[in-house]
């Protein structure tokens, strides 16, 4: 059942290739091998080209007490954002499953957000956590400095959390969705047969068969999220107050173009690379085995 | 062990209704077969004794207590569904365990009866292994396993062999029809396999569009069928229907053949349904009700042989020890006997009874 199509002429494949491979080439080895040259050399101070510089550039990023800041930031901001938007991805999902008034609105609304690009959504968020306005507004007047992200620096990393979970809560709930709904009706309903009532289906029986979406999940959510969060930092914390909310990649950015340490950003991206990837291998290597029921 | 009545049940998805009305009793420890075609409400009334679909009107009681409100866990029934619905994450034992789990026993005790219950099925040398690595047999025995080991009061199948292979569903009918008579636990089985109705009812209930048609030992629906629906359902062929008028007492007509049949009291000139099943007819023999078909194929079935043709242009079948001599193809003269011939109201379909055969009429 090999339906393959062969291109008996090699240039034909090429040619039809050929798009794909300029974008690949411009977008992922272009940049990527610009950030290894950088990496691995210094800029004379008086201009005229790069020196080799070994590893001197990451032995200057491993010493620096500022990094390591951000790779701990960036941390709490991987598991509070992973298990806010999964957590609530699930919960939705489970209420839209079992079809509670109004779930076909609600399915709708949910899947919005992820249609919402970044630097909108941290400008709207920007203006509703806004300690001068809105509901934090009131608040604060009865408990002077009770939200104000401006200052305090845990308040500003939850309104990071926040921000970006709320778009990958959308993301997450429709693969949620749609892996209750490929879970046989007849399994849950043997299972209440069987005498369980709905939280135990749910434990027994839909969030073991869910295992598979839950753990692609965690690795999207887990790996996206020391990468795809510049935006909404950018715009919502800038990095502050005091570097509260700089995480890996937003401390990239701003050694690279604010510091304009071309070599030290370019380390901190090959570090940063290194890690999604060894995290996205580990995670398939030694999890994705104990989920597998089949 | 319970009693199950179902009182002028309802069923309705929005405006559209799938199930009118439904009455029946079901005696401790019986084996009920519900058949009937694709689509006529057989597995919505079996979901709603479950408690898995909701009841729409009317009253469903088991061992005399009403279950309308009841979730399914607390009305006792155990359930083997068409495609097993195994847990595929568990392992058989898991599987067959699971509701004893669920009720909270001890793990030794659970142990116990599962093996208990696996022995009795031939499944112990396969507990540790998953659904996906079973036969269509074997998930089908686990399914078993699971609903047996609660000793419910009330066992619901619907349509749990329609999966297998021929061979493995005739043997599969066998063993739950043993097990039946070993456990006497009240039963209903749903199917549109008539074979699997005959030979596992106590009592079969023919539905069709909702309703029931009829309700009768295999005996009493093949022999006197309340309906001419029934008739056309039962049997394999089915018997032979078509549209005649009766002509004098004791007198039908059709296609220009004229039956005496033993009905009394018919009227002159009332348009009736007559039915002949193919068994019943003598070929070649001499007399009164003798009539000719055209042969045009022949089927042979091993033990028997079936004739398709032309009676008086309309479409025939007969059945022949397949022994029989002489040609296969070409006309040939039969008779129907007089008690062989079945009358149904052409208007509303119902059987017209003789006074031998007391026939219910259609529920
Ligand atoms: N959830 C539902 N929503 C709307 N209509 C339904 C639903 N379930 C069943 N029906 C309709 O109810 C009717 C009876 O369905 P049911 O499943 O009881 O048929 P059945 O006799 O078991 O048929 P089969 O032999 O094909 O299983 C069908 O016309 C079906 O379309
Ligand atoms: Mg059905």
């Amino acid at each position: 059942m090999d339906r393959r199509a062969v291109y008996k002429t090699a240039w034909i494949g090429s040619l039809l290739l050929a798009p794909q491979l300029l974008l690949v080439f411009t977008f992922f080895y272009w940049p990527t091998g610009a950030a290894l040259f950088w990496a691995f050399t210094l800029e004379r101070p008086w201009g005229g080209g790069n020196e080799f510089a070994g590893l001197d550039n990451f032995r200057m990023v491993f010493s620096d007490t500022a990094y390591w800041g951000a790779v701990w930031r960036s941390m709490v901001f991987a598991l509070g954002s992973t298990a806010l938007a999964m957590g609530l991805a699930l919960l939705f999902a489970l209420f839209c499953d079992r079809q509670l008034r109004g779930y076909k609105a609600y399915q709708t609304m949910l899947i919005w957000p992820y249609a919402v690009a970044a630097p909108a959504a941290g400008v709207a968020f920007r203006f509703l956590f806004a300690p001068e306005a809105g509901i934090f507004a009131a608040l604060n007047k009865i408990h002077p400095e009770f939200w104000n992200p401006s200052i305090n620096g845990i308040h500003a990393m939850i309104l990071i959390v926040v921000a970006y979970s709320w778009k990958y809560l959308a993301y997450n709930f429709i693969f949620f969705l749609a892996a209750l709904q490929s879970i046989p009706r007849a399994l849950v309903e043997a299972s209440a047969m069987d005498g369980s009532g709905p939280l135990r289906r749910m434990w027994d029986i839909q969030l073991p068969l869910l295992a598979p979406t839950l753990f692609f999940l965690l690795v999207i959510n887990i790996t996206d999220s020391f990468v795809d969060s510049f935006g909404i930092i950018d715009l919502t914390t800038g990095g502050g107050p005091s570097k509260a909310t700089t995480l890996m990649v937003y401390k990239i950015y701003f050694d690279g173009f604010k510091g304009l340490d071309y070599s030290g950003a370019a380390a901190q991206s090959i570090v940063l690379m290194l890690l999604v990837m060894g995290l996205t291998f580990v995670q398939f290597r030694f999890i994705e085995r104990r989920v597998h029921y089949r | 062990m319970a009693d199950i009545d179902i009182r002028s049940v309802r069923k309705a998805y929005g405006k559209n209704q799938v199930v009118h009305g439904v009455d029946l009793s079901i005696r401790s420890g019986e084996f009920v077969v519900v058949l009937g075609p694709s689509g006529c409400g057989k597995s919505t009334l079996l979901r709603m004794i479950a408690g898995l679909e909701a009841i729409t009107a009317g009253e469903i009681a088991i061992a005399g207590d009403v279950v309308n409100n009841l979730e399914p866990r607390e009305r006792g029934c155990a359930m083997v569904f068409q495609n097993y619905a195994l847990y595929p994450h568990m392992t058989v034992a898991e599987n067959i365990g699971y509701g004893l789990k669920v009720a909270g026993l001890s793990k030794p005790e659970r142990t116990a009866r599962v093996e208990t219950v696996a022995k009795s099925l031939g499944l112990s040398e396969y507990l540790d292994r998953k659904p996906g690595q079973l036969s269509g047999g074997q998930r089908q025995r686990v399914a078993m396993g699971r609903a047996m080991i609660r000793e419910p009061k009330v066992f619901l199948f619907d349509e749990p062999l329609s999966n297998l292979d021929a061979k493995l569903r005739v043997q599969m009918r066998i063993e739950i029809r043993k097990l039946h008579n070993r456990l006497g636990t009240t039963s209903v089985f749903v199917t549109h396999d008539q074979v699997e109705a005959m030979t596992l009812a106590d009592r079969v209930v023919v539905m069709n569009g909702g309703h029931i048609e009829q309700v009768g030992t295999p005996e009493e629906i093949y022999r006197n069928p309340a309906s001419r629906f029934v008739a056309g359902f039962i049997g394999s062929p089915p018997m032979n229907l078509f549209d005649g008028r009766v002509t004098g007492p004791g007198e039908v007509q059709a296609h220009g053949i004229v039956l005496s049949v033993p009905h009394a009291g018919l009227k002159p000139g009332r348009p009736v349904t007559i039915g002949i099943r193919p068994e019943e007819v003598v070929l070649g023999a001499a007399g009164s009700n003798v009539a000719s078909i055209d042969v045009d194929f022949s089927e042979e079935l091993g033990s028997v042989r079936l004739l398709h043709g032309q009676v008086a242009g309309a479409d025939f079948v007969i059945q022949v020890p397949a022994t029989t001599a002489g040609p296969k193809i070409g006309r040939f003269s039969f008779e129907v006997p007089a008690r062989a011939v079945h009358l149904f109201d052409a208007e509303t379909g119902n059987r017209i009874g003789t006074a031998a055969s007391g026939a219910r009429a259609a529920a």
